[in-house]
């Protein structure tokens, strides 16, 4: 039997603002992990990476993040990502949750 | 305070408006980010979890008070309205955007301050003993000679492309307040004959492989070291490991080659070093050493602070924990603690910053210092001017009395903002400052340091807090590694590891344990927390944190 795919999200930050951001299904950019692509499959997984890496005026260090299947985050970095810093109210729980 | 020559101010001006113009091709694609990586960071900036950060140098850790106010504004006018000190007595910002940092950089340059040499594999900000020409135990200020470093150091074309970066430290005092023996190399001014000059200590540092600083030379006479500090990084620059980043410090070149083979390499390079430096740089000194002559101290009554400290049990509580013995009669050195309970250590607001501007302006001849341990030092106060100040930093958050005790903690950003960081440190350090403030027992507890990093690279120093806290990730949660018996001071030791971690919910009762043990234990309230450990050694802490595994081990 295969091994069981984690569901991913390509991820990035912002090359002007440095901040978190994810990509949509429809290709653009969105802050708010909620919409998200969520990649079921791997091998799209790894082509909207490499289509995600190539966007080089766009952003900087572009990787996939473990997701669940319903696009929570799976490990507590991506989820300090997803919402800012715990000791002020900054980011992205101020800007966009 | 030193001033910037011509020759500085437009060497800074003109390193912005390259970077300025990096930035522009970095922005309409001309570069790619492995291109413009290596020169952001020769600028100081990083990118971070949420952000870009900037890292702005406070050289050797001074600053006046229009320098701290530009650093307010910039906070407020390009960032969230606050800054953070660190323990390398830098200043970042913690949230601008690519496209203002090189105005950033532009307002800094007009108080004459930079953030070259902040970051990359590059001679760093060097750092010195915060209490640096007022401490009554100082031989001599050791700020010229950071600023004579600096400036030989800045751009040195030999020195640009090192195995990784170099950190050095200086202190005049016999008492190590810049902790030197974790630095790649630590400066100690001394005299021999009634001749000035250092004891240089090599191959200390802190990080995954943590190691003590040795002697390479237990005498260096002052005029031979800019040529001797040559010799030392330029052997290095060649034996140092370039194949693998963990063992690419000095530290680990020494622990490898042996601190005697090492000499033995760096005097035969000093030989060949040494006549190339003709005398200009002490010359240069000597005008440096000019700009730091101590300030005009005044002979006054010091019987306002007197009245006020039989009268006022918050202000008595406050000048016994956070002042310090100033080398000038009636006279004292204020610490201005960064590390309210609950607050981020380290941290400072906009306004905070231009009220300690306002205090150094008024009081405190336009001299400000930011300490390793992330707090705001006005070193030069006549005691009379002590209530007012108080009162000023009481009126806004910055009257904490708790320099030297447990809620006085080194903490890194960890998680919270940095990308390196495997958990996070600033709520472990607000949680203990919180939890033993509510149980008024720091006082009682007394001098204890607490250093907590949030990875193993160990930029809250906690190998040698007197207990350390090391932040790890452990199958996806965040869990805490203890370490007991640190010293960062002269005596400098590394502690050693108490046991398994503790999850983020147990590490603040961990952390209660072990203070309560040390209560039942100590002979009495004279002897400290570290004492006490040398005195008995791990195992009676290790049982109070280990409760349970003592109970299983007797069954």
């Amino acid at each position: 039997m295969s091994r069981t795919f984690t569901p991913k999200v390509v991820t990035a930050n912002a090359l002007i603002e440095g901040d978190v951001i994810y990509l949509t299904d429809s290709d653009h950019w969105t802050r708010n992990l909620a919409e998200a692509e969520v990649l079921t499959d791997e091998a799209h997984a790894q082509i909207r990476l490499i289509e995600a890496s190539a966007r080089l005026a766009e952003v900087v260090g572009v990787y996939l993040a473990d997701v669940t299947p319903t696009g929570q985050p799976t490990h507590f970095r991506e989820e300090f990502r997803r919402k800012g810093p715990s000791n002020y109210p900054h980011g992205k729980q101020a800007e966009v949750l | 305070m030193y001033r910037y020559t011509d020759f500085d101010a437009e060497f800074v001006a003109t390193r912005n408006a390259q970077f300025r113009a990096q930035v522009a091709r970095r922005l309409d694609g001309s570069l790619t980010e492995d291109e413009f990586k290596p020169l952001r960071l020769m600028n100081g900036l990083y990118l971070q979890l949420h952000a870009y950060m900037l890292r702005v140098a406070i050289p050797y850790g001074t600053l006046n008070g229009a320098q701290m106010r530009a650093l307010a504004m910039i906070s407020e006018r390009w960032d969230k309205g606050y800054g953070h000190f660190t323990t390398r007595q830098n200043i970042q910002f913690n949230w601008p955007s690519l496209a203002d940092v090189p105005d950033m950089l532009d307002a800094l340059a007009q108080v004459q301050m930079h953030a070259i040499q902040t970051s990359g594999n590059t001679i760093r900000n060097v750092t010195a003993d915060h209490f640096a020409g007022a401490a009554a135990d100082e031989i001599a200020d050791p700020r010229p000679v950071a600023e004579l470093i600096r400036q030989w150091s800045t751009d040195h074309p030999e020195f640009q492309f090192l195995p990784r970066k170099f950190k050095v430290a200086v202190t005049g005092a016999p008492n190590d307040r810049a902790v030197t023996k974790a630095h790649d190399i630590g400066l100690r001014m001394v005299e021999r004959h009634g001749q000035p000059g250092f004891e240089v200590i090599v191959g200390g540092g802190l990080g995954r492989t943590p190691m003590i600083g040795k002697v390479i030379r237990d005498f260096l006479p002052q005029a031979d070291l800019l040529p001797y500090l040559e010799a030392v990084v330029s052997v290095w620059n060649l034996l140092g490991r370039r194949d693998n980043k963990y063992k690419s410090r000095i530290k680990i070149t020494v622990h490898e080659h042996g601190i005697d083979d090492i000499r033995a390499r760096v005097e035969a390079r000093f030989a060949e070093l040494r006549p190339a430096f003709t005398g200009v740089d002490q010359q240069m000194l000597r005008a440096i050493e000019t700009d730091f002559a101590p300030p005009p101290f005044r002979a006054s009554s010091p019987a306002p602070f007197e009245a006020a400290y039989v009268d006022d049990p918050v202000f008595r509580a406050w000048a016994d924990t956070n002042l310090a013995g100033h080398r000038a009669q009636d006279h004292a050195i204020v610490q201005i603690s960064l590390k309210a309970h609950g607050a981020t250590p380290g941290d400072a607001t906009a306004e905070q910053m231009r009220v300690m501007a306002d205090l150094a302006e008024r009081y405190g001849h336009d001299e400000l210092r930011i300490s390793h341990e992330q707090n705001v030092v006005i070193p030069h106060v006549h005691k009379s001017d002590l209530p007012a100040i108080h009162a000023m930093l009481k009126a806004h958050g910055l009257g904490t009395a708790n320099i030297g005790l447990i809620s006085d903690i080194i903490a890194c950003p960890g998680m919270d903002y940095c990308a390196l960081a495997t958990a996070r440190s600033i709520p472990i350090a607000q949680e203990i400052a919180t939890r033993f403030d509510d149980l008024k027992l720091e006082h009682d507890i007394g001098d204890l340091k607490i250093k907590i990093s949030g990875c193993i690279n160990a930029c809250g120093h906690h190998h040698v807090g007197h207990i350390g806290i090391l932040g790890l990730d452990r199958a996806g949660a965040e869990s805490y590694q203890i370490t007991l018996g640190g010293d960062h001071t002269e005596t400098a030791t590394v502690g050693t590891r108490a046991g398994p971690g503790f999850g983020a919910d147990d590490i603040v009762p961990a952390i209660e344990r072990l203070v309560q043990a040390y209560l039942d234990l100590r002979t009495d309230r004279s002897e400290t927390f570290l004492q006490t450990y040398r005195r008995l050694g791990l195992a009676p802490f290790k049982t109070a944190l280990y409760p349970d595994q003592v109970r299983a081990d007797a069954a």
